[in-house]
């Protein structure tokens, strides 16, 4: 092997690395703040992926319907929870929170939908689509079980996963698609091609990680979200609710989903249950990152895309395997370091 | 005479099919220290986290004139009840500043910047380690930073669980000064205190509990002259067995 291939795997590795350690940082916030381990977090990929490559068409996606749906639902999740008598302004002001995005991403999507708008408004579109999904869901699912276990939180999560899969087949059927790439630019460095949508793979996850860390550096709203995840009963009295920390977490991994998702869809063929393999590998970085550092998650998932890379082409019948088999030595490790590990310390 | 700024009716809180406060009435006048006094495992603790809202209970609980008892704790914080829990329930990974800046979530960036000016006057110690991280620091320190985020929240009731507890005799001085101080000021307050002497030389009105009950109440002033309160229900021997 010469090194020109050795170089085209690596910036391969990097390029998939990159949305591994986006989807990781995801996994990461949602369990620190809501303690649910987000297996749903591919579903995001697959749909912002599929709902561009349907814009791409000239289509109106299903996810359109499916947001308005998950949009009522939470409401009428969120009033029945609820002990006093439903006035109408509490409907409505319900309905703001959570169907107003939803219904105007749907109006748009079907008015622009056939006039074949171009790249970056179709993107827009989705991550409008699929965003509101990821606060609605939590709503739905997971509020209604915010004191339950870390395992009953875990079951749940699995089972939304199994819905929102069976939801993809049934709004994108079962054939794969590829969306147009963002940019057709092509230039190589040295003896490597590099696409312009790699380009936008990296600009885009060093912009998210860098707004992410901004917002939890120095925003008032993104410090709460730490707090939240540090004691929730500290954060309780001080005014900050669980049920915003709550949504506002899922919003950022569905953001973080649908814009992966956007990003890979002119790179790879999407299919309605891509998400899960894809999403795992997210998992894994953050499993190695112990479900609590940032960084370390990030990194992992970097070394994830490369050992991925090198294995499809050494061993690519078993790529799978090598890169989910790198998880037993590091759960030996973490358990030898720390101890069982201690999920439920709670408050 | 207005209405009591905290008024309790007959509240009742369990923990499963256990009482641990049994029909206890209190009340809180505007600009007033009151405090609960009473053994360890009295239900001190108890009756505060359910006047919070972070326990559930059965009884009347209206504040400010309204009825809250079904309100959920986050609002009872808009509606102006601040509490320093027992175990103070601090972010111990964030530094010191940002403890006080979330303490001051519900308000505007111009009264969080004043209120914090307000408390590292009152606290000078929290402003010499507002980089520090809130798990690094001593016992009493941890306690006026407690304080101090209750404080940013601008409350017009502050409950305070023990601020005395663990905290050297010299600190435990420091600490009532400040709450004396902060009725001056206008805030209204609960305080729950094992240290019953030093409770009832600052309070104006205080309610004893034992086993869940309020067993007597009285002026502060008249109830700390009584030797025979103190040692009946607040003596060494009574309190030893209990312990
Ligand atoms: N989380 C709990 N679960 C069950 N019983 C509790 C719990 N917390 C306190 N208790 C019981 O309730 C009673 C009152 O406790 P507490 O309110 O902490 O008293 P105090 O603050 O006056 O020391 C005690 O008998 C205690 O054992
Ligand atoms: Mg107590």
């Amino acid at each position: 092997m010469d090194t020109t291939i050795l170089l085209f795997l690596l910036q391969d590795g990097l390029t998939n690395g990159a949305i591994y350690a986006l989807l990781g940082l995801a996994l990461v916030l949602v369990f620190a703040v809501t303690r649910v381990i987000f297996v749903p977090q591919g579903e995001f990929v697959a749909y912002g992926a599929l709902t561009l490559a349907t814009f791409d068409a000239g289509r109106a996606p299903g996810t359109a319907w499916l947001g308005l749906a998950f949009g009522l639902a939470a409401t009428a999740s969120e009033l029945s929870s609820e002990r006093r008598r439903v006035g109408l302004r509490r409907l409505l002001q319900s309905l703001a929170s959570t169907t107003a995005v939803p219904l105007l991403a749907a109006a748009a999507a079907f008015i622009v939908a056939p006039m074949r708008p171009p790249s970056w408004i179709s993107v827009l579109l989705t991550l409008a689509i699929i965003v509101p999904m990821g606060p609605n869901l939590y709503r739905i699912a997971f509020r209604p079980l915010a004191d339950g276990s870390v395992l009953t939180l875990f079951i749940a999560s699995i089972g939304v996963h199994f819905a929102m899969t069976g939801l993809g087949l049934v709004f994108f059927g079962a054939e794969g698609v590829r969306a147009r790439p963002l940019s057709d630019l092509v230039f190589s460095v040295g003896p490597i091609p590099v696409t312009g949508q790699t380009l936008f793979v990296y600009a885009a996850t060093i912009l998210a990680m860098t707004a992410l860390a901004l917002f939890f550096g120095r925003a008032l709203l993104g410090k709460a979200l730490i707090a939240t995840a540090m004691n929730r009963l500290g954060a309780r009295l001080v005014g900050v609710r669980t049920e915003m920390s709550g949504r506002l977490a899922f919003a950022l991994a569905a953001l973080i989903g649908a814009l992966s998702g956007v990003l890979i869809a002119p790179m790879t063929t999407i299919y309605y249950d891509t998400g899960f393999l894809i999403g795992l590998k997210g998992f894994i970085a953050a499993i190695i990152g112990a479900l609590a550092s940032y960084p370390v998650t990030a990194l992992a998932a970097l070394a994830v895309g490369i050992i991925e890379s090198l294995a499809s082409f050494f061993a690519s019948n078993f790529k799978e395997a090598i890169v989910f088999t790198l998880i037993i030595p590091v759960l030996l490790w973490l358990s030898l370091a720390h101890g069982p590990a201690d999920a439920e310390e709670g408050h | 005479m207005n209405a009591p700024l905290l008024e309790i009716s007959d509240l009742h809180v369990a923990y499963g099919k256990v009482e641990a406060v049994t029909g206890v009435d209190i009340a809180v006048a505007e600009g007033a220290i009151i405090t609960v006094i009473g053994a360890n495992g009295a239900g001190k603790t108890t009756l505060l986290n359910a006047i919070m809202g972070v326990l559930p209970s059965r009884g009347g609980i209206r504040f400010a004139g309204e009825a809250i008892d079904q309100t959920p704790l986050e609002s009872r914080v808009t509606g102006g009840m601040c509490l320093v829990p027992e175990r103070r329930e601090l972010f111990s990974g964030m530094a010191v500043e940002d403890n006080l800046l979330l303490g001051g979530f519900l308000r505007t960036r111009v009264e969080r910047a004043q209120t914090q000016e307000e408390v590292f006057t009152r606290f000078p110690r929290l402003k010499e380690r507002r980089r520090q991280l809130a798990g690094t620091l001593s016992g009493g320190e941890r306690q006026m930073l407690a304080m101090g985020r209750a404080l940013m929240a601008r409350p017009k009731l502050l409950m305070l669980d023990e601020p005395s507890l663990g905290l050297a005799p010299r600190i435990v001085a420091d600490v009532f000064e400040i709450v004396g101080a902060l009725r001056d000021s206008g805030v209204s307050i609960l305080l729950v205190e094992q240290n019953a002497r030093a409770a009832l030389r600052l309070a104006d009105h205080a309610y004893v509990m034992e086993l869940g009950c309020v067993v007597m109440q009285g002026k502060a002033s008249e109830m700390i002259a009584d030797k025979r309160i103190i040692e009946t229900y607040l003596g060494g021997t009574h309190n030893a067995d209990l312990a």
